[in-house]
């Protein structure tokens, strides 16, 4: 079972999706299924906490298998302390992305789930590759369905908006598969494990390095995305049906650069590293700022993720043990707390038909389930104690003050207090105050059964992330750390020469 | 003579026996009778042909007819992917063809003789043969450019393709003849050992001359840039299941010929004939990709695309030995695949007589017909280069050859022309699965029959094979590239195909 696991949780979602394409369009039938793929895909992704030895270094539950010889790209998954919540976060959001799209989507819902099921696994197989080959593959497929998606179900402009999202996205990864191409070319492998010990013994053109390094992070740049690489998010998130804009940003990009750019280039990572914390830093407060002054709630709502992810990045690139662990917990936070509040807002679109902040007003009474639910995922964004999302952020802020610079720690800590400052607004506009016309004329009601099953365990485990964040982070501390050096390559220089010599007889 | 020579060219004679065959039903056949069986007859008598080349792997690798034909891995590897093209084709166009159209006869007859010149082409090792087998492929497809007469385009694109194709082959011509005066023989691997003998011989102008005019005559015929003006044109004009072929199968063996002739004839011109092919690589990409992203009719953006991805897989040839050879046989298989698919999903679309020619027709094509818009999808997302494609393994191949070779440049040259080209797929795309425009009396759905259904199943199979299991091609690729490899080389070569070592 520990060895097919991996297998199963990425090709049970594209069974699903098969599944949903052949069976005929009648009903809320395509729904049903994807609910049930991954309700039981979440089943198998938790069996992964479950079955997770601390304290054993590695990646676990691995399995290689050689899929292509020559060039040889190896099935090879696995997951440490990095990966293993990340999985388990996918398979979270599923359910919740399905009941987001239960009555939102109401045409073609045969395609929108299979392609739904499809993003899935794409997602589940870039968290969990470690062959690059593998890797790349995963990331790209990921832009089909949302951009696909995007397009067939954009508000207003779907096609623009996923050309866009295309276009930032996929350009990027050009630059990335050649830097991909060229390592292979230098030392004969795409195994990450491999790749990380030839790096690590220096045999390497410095100059190819930088720039393979450079390539890699700046397509993780656009995807996660660090100022001033944004300009697809808010055109995404107007335009894209929750269940995808919920999962587009923030985790593949922040993954990638922990494990790929930081983990695969230490030296590089380093001497990057003050471009991005003030990057970061630009982003906190730019995010924030701006995210004070929209009127669209899902813009707004784009720029609030564009300063927490910019945090994240600093998390990242401060290089710190500490900061690594909350840059980790706090992505897990992040996406959590944004998928509550995806759901949320796409509740109130569905019910009042607009995203306009300045429609809504004094909802607090008519819809007192939402309200609650929307005044704690607010709460938890904004960093409050007791919520998961303070711990992150204290971790990340912290480790900014005391192993990076105390300035950008207070630029940090600065977005920290606008974010609270434009969410509280937010809540105030939304739910309390006077009622406005629109919301008096309603008669929408509140929360629907499937709708509360999903939000209110998010709340609570948004409580218990708060309380209890050892439970998480014990097992993120068990991850592969950047400068460790396999004992295989002790004589790095015999293993990397060996394996050339495989490479040079393709 | 000997007269196990006849095996040699199997293909080719059970080709042209089908092809006459056709002619003949199709001449006694009486006036007004269907003859959409006839399609039929050269469908079989293709696959048999297909068939009959895998059977020739059995054969020892040589020549015949006093070394004017080659039978090996490369030719098989050719022959196959020739003959399965056609098989396409020709399914393709019996459902799509008119009914009323009485010239179908000749229509499969000249698909399944072009097909003889195609396939002659690339194993032939001497190169008067190859002008030959080359003029057999072209004269087919310049009247197939023509087919449908009564539309203006029709005749203009045949006579555009007409014109410049043989102004292009006399260049070919000319090459041939030059190099016969420099090194006084027209046989491949003499010319090869002539070369080798005297590298820097008092005929190396001559050589070179040879060389770049022989380039040009291929190129014209791969549709490379700067020698790809005719192709939107033609592309418009001909027949969409007409273009089907004629965008993948003599450019296939037109690749096969530049293959033979720059690896096996001039390898010792090599640091000639890399910047030449890096240059118009790159010219390809970028202009096939600048033009097609202005295009509003759909033949005329995929031509461009197909201009652009001659430049991708030229791409290849910047790779190291055998490396690059194989890479640029993958791309070819993989290129033809995707590009027979999205050319038969467009007929049935826009229907033969072109009612719906332009992108924003394809609106809501997703809606309208499901499996077509999917397929039409799947086909783009490959020709875009995205994972688990062939698309994606073929772009893959050709650029990990082109870093091996050090040409570091043109693969991200290469990669950032496939992100621009995405922009034009994705139109295509998005337009697809757009909600069909309202208050517009929606199309009628394309009929599709068996023959259509299965000319799609075998194309999207194709491509979706060899995006996930690549091996079994690869492996016939690079045998295939192994053997293009003249005997007197096999020792000089040895050096080039050393390791890549890493710099300390």
């Amino acid at each position: 079972m520990n060895d097919s696991i991996l297998t199963l949780i990425l090709l049970t979602p594209l069974a699903g999706a098969v599944v949903v394409a052949l069976l005929p369009d009648r009903g809320k039938l395509p729904a049903w299924i994807a609910l049930l793929t991954s309700l039981v895909t979440f089943g198998f992704t938790l069996h992964l906490p479950a079955h997770f030895v601390q304290g054993q270094g590695g990646f676990q539950f691995e399995i290689d298998r050689l899929w292509i010889e020559n060039p040889p790209i190896h099935y090879h998954v696995g997951v440490d302390g990095l990966s293993l919540w990340l999985v388990v976060l996918v398979g979270l959001l599923a359910p919740a992305g399905v009941v987001a799209s239960w009555s939102a989507i109401k045409e073609r819902r045969k395609l929108f789930y299979s392609l739904f099921l499809v993003q899935q696994t794409a997602m589940y197989g870039v968290f969990i590759s470690l062959d690059l080959m593998v890797y790349y593959g995963f990331w790209e497929l990921s832009l089909v369905p949302m951009a696909i998606l995007i397009a067939m179900y954009g508000r207003k402009d779907g096609s623009r908006a996923a050309t866009k999202f295309f276009l930032f996205t996929f350009v990027p990864s050009a630059p990335l598969l050649v830097a991909i191409l060229w390592l292979y070319a230098k030392t004969g492998t795409f195994g990450f494990a491999d790749l990380q010990a030839d790096i690590a013994t220096g045999a390497l053109p410095v100059a190819g390095l930088s720039w393979a390094a450079l390539a890699f992070l700046f397509a993780f740049a656009v995807k996660v995305p660090v100022f001033p690489l944004h300009g697809w998010l808010a055109d995404t998130f107007n335009e894209a049906p929750v269940a995808m804009a919920m999962v587009v940003a923030g985790k593949l990009g922040l993954y990638s650069m922990l494990r790929f750019h930081v983990g695969l280039f230490p030296a590089q990572a380093k001497a990057f590293a003050p471009l991005m914390i003030a990057l970061a830093g630009v982003g906190i407060l730019y995010g924030a700022c701006l995210a004070l002054v929209q009127r669209d709630f899902w813009r707004l709502l784009a720029f609030a993720a564009l300063g927490h992810l910019s945090l994240i990045v600093l998390g990242v690139y401060g290089l710190t043990f500490t900061g690594w662990d909350g840059a980790i917990y706090q992505i897990l936070n992040n996406e959590l707390i944004d998928a509550a509040l995806f759901v949320l807002f796409g509740a109130l679109e569905l019910r009042y038909a607009t995203s306009q902040i300045a429609s809504y007003g004094g909802l607090a009474a008519k819809v007192p389930q939402l309200a609650t639910l929307f005044v704690i995922s607010s709460l938890a964004m904004i960093g409050l104690p007791m919520l998961n999302g303070f711990v992150g952020e204290f971790l990340i802020l912290s480790s900014t003050f005391s192993g990076v610079s105390h300035g950008w720690a207070v630029v940090a800590t600065v977005g920290v207090i606008l974010s609270a400052a434009y969410m509280l607004w937010l809540v105030q506009r939304l739910f309390y105050g006077p009622q406005s016309q629109m919301a008096s004329a309603s008669t929408a009601s509140d929360l629907r059964f499937g709708e509360q099953a999903i939000l209110w365990p998010f709340a609570v485990l948004m409580l218990v992330m708060g309380m209890a964040p050892s439970l998480w982070i014990t097992a993120i501390e068990n991850r592969i750390g950047p400068v460790q050096v396999r004992t295989s390559a002790q004589i790095p220089g015999v293993a990397l020469a060996s394996r050339t010599a495989e490479g040079g007889q393709r | 003579m000997n007269p196990g020579d006849s095996y040699r060219i199997l293909p080719e004679i059970i080709l042209t026996l089908t092809g006459v065959l056709v002619m003949l039903i199709d001449a006694s056949l009486p006036r007004g009778w269907p003859r959409r069986s006839l399609g039929w007859v050269a469908a079989v008598g293709t696959t048999v042909a297909l068939w009959s080349s895998l059977w020739q792997l059995s054969l020892p690798v040589g020549t015949g007819f006093y070394g004017t034909v080659e039978t090996s891995p490369f030719t098989v590897f050719f022959h196959v992917l020739i003959c399965g093209i056609v098989l396409v084709a020709l399914l393709l166009a019996l459902d799509t063809l008119p009914e009323d159209s009485h010239h179908q006869g000749e229509y499969y007859a000249l698909v399944v003789f072009g097909a003889v010149g195609m396939c002659l082409m690339t194993s032939a090792v001497e190169l008067l043969v190859v002008f030959i087998a080359l003029e057999i492929s072209s004269i087919s497809t310049y009247i197939l450019a023509g087919y449908r007469k009564e539309t203006g385009q029709g005749p203009e694109a045949a006579i555009k393709y007409f014109l410049l194709g043989s102004f292009a082959t006399g260049f070919l011509l000319y090459g041939i003849a030059l190099i016969f005066g420099a090194t006084g023989s027209t046989q491949v691997y003499e010319i090869a050992h002539a070369l080798v003998v005297a590298p820097n011989g008092p005929a190396l102008p001559l050589e070179l001359a040879a060389l770049c005019l022989m380039l040009v005559g291929i190129l014209f015929k791969v549709s490379a840039a700067p020698f790809h003006v005719w192709t939107p044109d033609v592309y418009e004009g001909a027949p969409s299941p007409v273009v089907a072929l004629m965008s993948t199968a003599p450019k296939a063996a037109a690749f096969a010929l530049l293959l033979r002739v720059v690896y096996e004839v001039f390898p010792t011109l090599k640091s000639v004939w890399e910047p030449v092919l890096w240059i118009v690589a790159v010219l390809s990409m970028t202009v096939g990709n600048l033009a097609a992203l202005r295009q509003q009719n759909v033949k005329r953006m995929l031509a461009y695309s197909s201009i652009a991805h001659a430049g991708y897989l030229l791409a290849a040839f910047a790779g190291i030995g055998s490396t690059g050879i194989a890479a640029a046989a993958f791309y070819i298989a993989a290129y033809a695949a995707m590009n027979v698919g999205i050319f038969a999903v467009v007929t049935v679309v826009s229907g033969y007589d072109e009612k719906l020619p332009l992108v924003k027709d394809f609106r809501g094509l997703l809606y309208r017909a499901p499996m077509l818009g999917s397929l039409l999808l799947f086909f783009l997302i490959s020709l875009v280069g995205i994972p688990f494609t062939g698309g994606f393994f073929g772009k893959f191949y050709s650029f990990s050859a082109a870093v091996g070779g050090e040409a570091v440049w043109l693969a991200v040259i290469g990669l950032l022309n496939s992100g621009l080209a995405s922009a034009y797929y994705l139109r295509l795309a998005f337009s697809c699965a757009q909600r069909p425009a309202e208050g517009d009396a929606p199309p009628e759905s394309p009929r599709v029959g068996i023959a259509l259904s299965a000319a799609l199943f075998f194309a999207a199979a194709a491509t979706l094979l060899l995006g996930i299991v690549p091996s079994e091609v690869l492996r016939a690729s690079q045998t295939a590239a192994h053997t293009l490899r003249p005997p007197t080389e096999q020792q000089e070569m040895q050096p080039v195909t050393a390791k890549i070592t890493p710099q300390p």
